[in-house]
């Protein structure tokens, strides 16, 4: 209990609706930009510029929906070990399809 | 011999030394009725509460993780079948649909608020906006799904590949496009394609199903003001369960809807 | 080691002694207070008793295989009959006993006895996932009676996909479903252990069996979704034809081997982690020492856990991955014997200079350390990717996961069932014939499952039904020792329910243990503990509990 004996003395930290909107208002924008990107003929930066501006709106539904940035070490923790184990399956998974590719010795 | 004297000795001489959430149990005799016994104090209830639905969310990362993961791989492997089948998808519907789900994440985190600032009235109007919002999405779904059944594009034995070797045959989105036709055997992988696009929306629709569930059984306890009389976990914790339904979306419409839209 | 003159047992005086009530089973009476209990002790003992049913169905499935292996010819049943009994044997004895086995029984048990808290965080989602369990064995069981599945416990697609003609979906969904209970069960401790300790336990005060059950946890949670969508996939594969797994519509069999073994390699450390907490637990005790480097054996759970998911591919070396990434899986794979080695070590002294005794659970104790090294250690072999391709598919991988599987985590199952049935049941098994059921399940093993590994070398494959004649003396052998090992099995089940009445009082600490679960009756009370327990020392401080006993004695006198 001692990570705990630390947070439960202060308050629980309540967020207010002006943060709300905002991080609203910022997700509309996010997606418009994603739309209005799509449109757009840029190669190899397309999925590039998608995944970054999902990657944006999914950190601060996380952050700021979620509470996270308000949160214990410990959520923060737990979310960083999600990722971190989705990375891991992908990458060794990718690491076996992409290096087939290379035929034999 | 005489039963745990061990620990009643040790437990008197440190529970009050001890400045910790358990120790002060005694300072506080008169507990809320929604703390569970075993718990010592509503923080370490909550608190607990809330951790375990991290973990549960982390679970479901990994279970969508394992999709995104087959997505990534043929993708790479099929990628004139993918954009031939994204072609197929319709981005106003799901820029729509996107919309329409960050809109109910933001009613549901009013609605967390509501709770937290005990205003009864707020939380029931949150949640039933939040819940009509959640409908909006899987009726715009089932109209995309219905466009896919109509064109024989839902994997299996009725499977269509006309689109797609032939693309002139469908003039909405060829107009749009100028696709190319498919040689037979790449497009015979816009299959995977949708199979995945299916899976994958599928597995995020079952989730909202399940969440709309929830949430109706929610505004039926809020009005009854369940929620706001300082006992929030339930609310809390639906929360992070819907902003992870709409995080997953987030990245559905990337992959699915946008990134393949040119050759 | 029949002679006990020398024993740490301490029983209270037998004529006055009485089973201490209220206890947490005498508390309430009737069935529903036993299926709606939110109680962590009465829910460990309902999977005890679940568990404990399965086990013996799988059980009986591989006493069917053992014995038509008997003859080199198909004679006993039909070869898609066998396929059919080996497939069952594997899916029962994986999902539905080796990963629930320890966790879901002693952990639920005594995790929150050890941490000194009341319950489990969640005891309704504790009892949600003895259901779940219930539900996913029951449909099994089904699925076995009408018809029952052959694709081997692997679900090897496009085998299972699109080539059998048996139960493939409703297994498939038993195992989702059982796989939910599991990850439930994790998600518990893992919050328990985080949020439910008591003042003064810090992580470094906890004992070695709740790291141990940490790290498995670890694994459930995060693992074991991962299965869940390779399984939904199957599913749907086989039901509307999707193609994800299809070559003939362009999908990869080989993506389903690696979504399935990034939960089933770790799936073994979920298997296998929970089985060394309880080893810890015993040797400390029986030793009367502190485990040696309390902290490396602690850190070395977490490390298995955290190694596991990086070397799932070493069991596709076979299977027509890219030999880049056979090198850097098999690397990797050596990495998980590092941990492993520093366990049995560290065991190794703690028992250096210790006051050993032989009672029953170290017996199973010492049968785990010697059987674990040589699983663990053929393990490399397989590991290696050069050997590994001679030997994979062949008898020697059958011996090394039954070394490691039976002969490690079954045996550490039995030594934790033994040590904290007094603690379970209030009342002492009966020691001389546990002993003896210790010594002939080591026996019998050996013989079951050694032999295998000379038959693999030899070149003998698994999941055939009929082998060359050759083969037929080792064969027998392994026969022979099967049925030793079933007597060996047997003897448990009906000295353990004879002493629910007949066993003598054990008192709250027999074995004159340091962990908090001994320091409160037997069986305990619901609510675990009288007071809040504060921990004021470290693990396994046997010189804390002398003084304890010195205080006692003081203040009775």
């Amino acid at each position: 209990m001692s990570e705990q004996t630390k947070h439960a003395e202060h308050e629980h930290h309540i967020v207010g609706p002006m943060v709300y909107v905002a991080i609203l208002l910022a997700l509309l924008v996010g997606t418009a930009l994603t739309v209005w990107a799509s449109f757009l003929e840029l190669g190899p930066w397309n999925p590039i510029i998608a995944l970054a501006i999902a990657t944006a709106k999914a950190t601060l539904v996380v952050l700021f929906f979620m509470h996270v940035k308000y949160s214990t070490k410990l959520t923060k923790l737990t979310v960083v070990a999600g990722i971190f184990t989705f990375l891991i399956l992908v990458s060794m998974t990718l690491a076996d399809y992409i290096s087939r590719a290379w035929g034999s010795w | 011999m005489p039963d745990n004297s061990a620990i009643v000795h040790g437990a008197q001489e440190s529970a009050t030394a001890a400045n910790n959430a358990n120790g002060a149990n005694s300072a506080h005799p008169e507990q809320p009725s929604y703390l569970r016994h075993h718990f010592n104090s509503t923080e370490q209830q909550a608190d607990t509460s809330n951790f375990a639905m991290w973990l549960f969310l982390l679970t479901e990362v990994m279970f969508f993780g394992g999709l995104f993961t087959a997505y990534l791989i043929y993708r790479n492997w099929y990628y004139p079948a993918f954009v031939a089948g994204s072609h197929q998808l319709n981005v106003i519907w799901g820029t729509l649909n996107t919309v329409v789900l960050i809109a109910s994440s933001f009613t549901m985190a009013m609605g967390v608020w509501c709770a937290e600032t005990r205003r009864r009235k707020g939380l029931v109007l949150s949640l039933t906006l939040t819940f009509v919002l959640g409908l909006c999405f899987l009726g715009i779904k089932s109209i995309e799904y219905r466009e896919k059944f109509e064109k024989h594009h839902v994997p299996g034995a009725h499977y269509s590949l006309q689109s797609f070797v032939d693309p002139a045959s469908d003039p909405e989105i060829f107009k749009e496009y100028h696709d190319k036709p498919l040689p037979l055997d790449m497009a015979r992988h816009t299959e995977i394609y949708f199979s995945l696009y299916f899976a994958m929306t599928g597995m995020h629709a079952l989730h909202m199903i399940i969440g709309i569930g929830i949430l109706g059984f929610m505004i039926y306890r809020a009005r009854a003001g369940a929620y706001t009389s300082g006992h929030v976990t339930f609310v809390e914790n639906f929360g992070l369960y819907w902003h992870f339904v709409d995080i997953v979306w987030i990245y559905l419409f990337a992959l699915l809807y946008l990134i393949s839209r040119h050759q | 080691m029949n002679n006990n003159n020398n024993t740490i047992v301490d029983l209270p005086d037998q004529a006055t002694a009485r089973i201490p009530q209220p206890n947490f089973i005498s508390k309430e009476n009737g069935l529903m207070s036993w299926l709606l209990t939110g109680d962590h002790k009465r829910i460990a003992i309902l999977y005890l008793i679940s568990i404990t049913f399965f086990f013996f169905i799988g059980g009986a499935l591989a006493g069917l295989i053992r014995l038509e292996l008997l003859t080199p010819q198909a004679d006993l049943m039909a070869t898609d009959t066998y396929n059919k009994v080996f497939t069952m044997h594997g899916i029962i004895m994986i999902f539905l006993f080796l990963v629930p086995s320890v966790p879901a029984t002693l952990g639920n048990f005594l995790i929150p006895m050890m941490i000194g808290a009341k319950d489990l965080a969640l005891p309704k989602v504790n009892l949600l996932s003895w259901y779940l369990y219930m539900a996913g064995g029951i449909l099994a069981l089904y699925a076995m009676m009408t018809g029952g599945v052959d694709t081997g416990w692997t679900f090897t697609t496009p085998l299972s996909t699109h080539y059998v003609n048996t139960n493939v979906i409703t297994t498939g969904f038993a195992i989702f479903v059982a796989g939910f209970s599991s990850i439930f069960t994790g998600l518990n401790f893992i919050v328990t252990i985080h949020k439910m300790r008591a003042p003064g336990m810090t992580w470094f005060r906890l004992p070695l069996f709740v790291w141990a059950h940490y790290a498995a946890s670890i694994l459930m949670v995060l693992g074991t979704p991962v299965l869940a969508i390779a399984i939904v996939l199957v599913m749907l594969e086989r039901a509307f034809g999707i193609g994800v797994f299809d070559p003939a519509k362009g999908g990869d069999p080989l993506l389903f081997q690696h979504l399935f073994w990034f939960y089933s390699h770790p799936a073994v450390y979920i298997m296998i982690l929970p089985g060394m907490g309880v080893i810890s637990e015993v040797i400390s005790t029986f030793s009367r020492k502190r485990v040696f480097g309390y902290t490396a054996v602690a850190f070395s759970s977490v490390a298995i856990a955290v190694f596991g998911f990086f070397v799932w591919a070493h069991h596709m070396f076979i299977m027509g991955i890219s030999n880049y990434a056979v090198l850097v899986f098999s690397l990797l794979t050596m990495l998980v014997a590092v941990p492993s080695a520093i366990k049995i070590f560290n065991w190794a002294f703690t028992l250096y200079k210790g006051s050993i005794t032989f009672e029953t659970p170290m017996l199973y104790a010492f049968g785990f350390m010697g059987l674990f090294t040589i699983g663990g250690m053929t393990g490399v072999f397989l590991g290696a990717s050069g050997t590994d391709i001679h030997l994979t598919e062949t008898y020697f991988i059958v011996a090394h996961f039954h070394f490691v599987m039976v002969g490690g985590m079954l045996m550490a199952f039995l030594a934790g069932i033994h040590f904290w049935w007094p603690k379970i049941t209030g009342r002492m098994y009966p020691e001389k014939i546990s002993q003896l059921a210790a010594v002939v399940t080591f026996i019998g093993f050996n013989l079951t499952f050694f032999p295998q590994f000379i038959l693999g070398v030899l070149g003998m494959p698994r999941r055939y039904a009929s082998y060359p004649p050759e083969f037929q003396v080792l064969n027998v052998f392994s026969t022979a020792g099967a049925t030793i090992l079933g007597v060996g099995y047997l003897l448990p089940v009906l000295y353990l329910i004879w002493s629910l009445k007949y066993g003598a009082i054990a008192g709250n600490n027999p074995w004159q243990a340091t962990g908090l679960e001994w320091q409160t009756q037997s069986p305990p009370l619901t609510e675990n503990f009288t007071v809040m327990p504060v921990m004021d020392h470290e693990a396994y401080d046997y010189e804390w509990l002398e003084s304890q006993k010195a205080k006692e004695v003081a203040s009775a006198g």
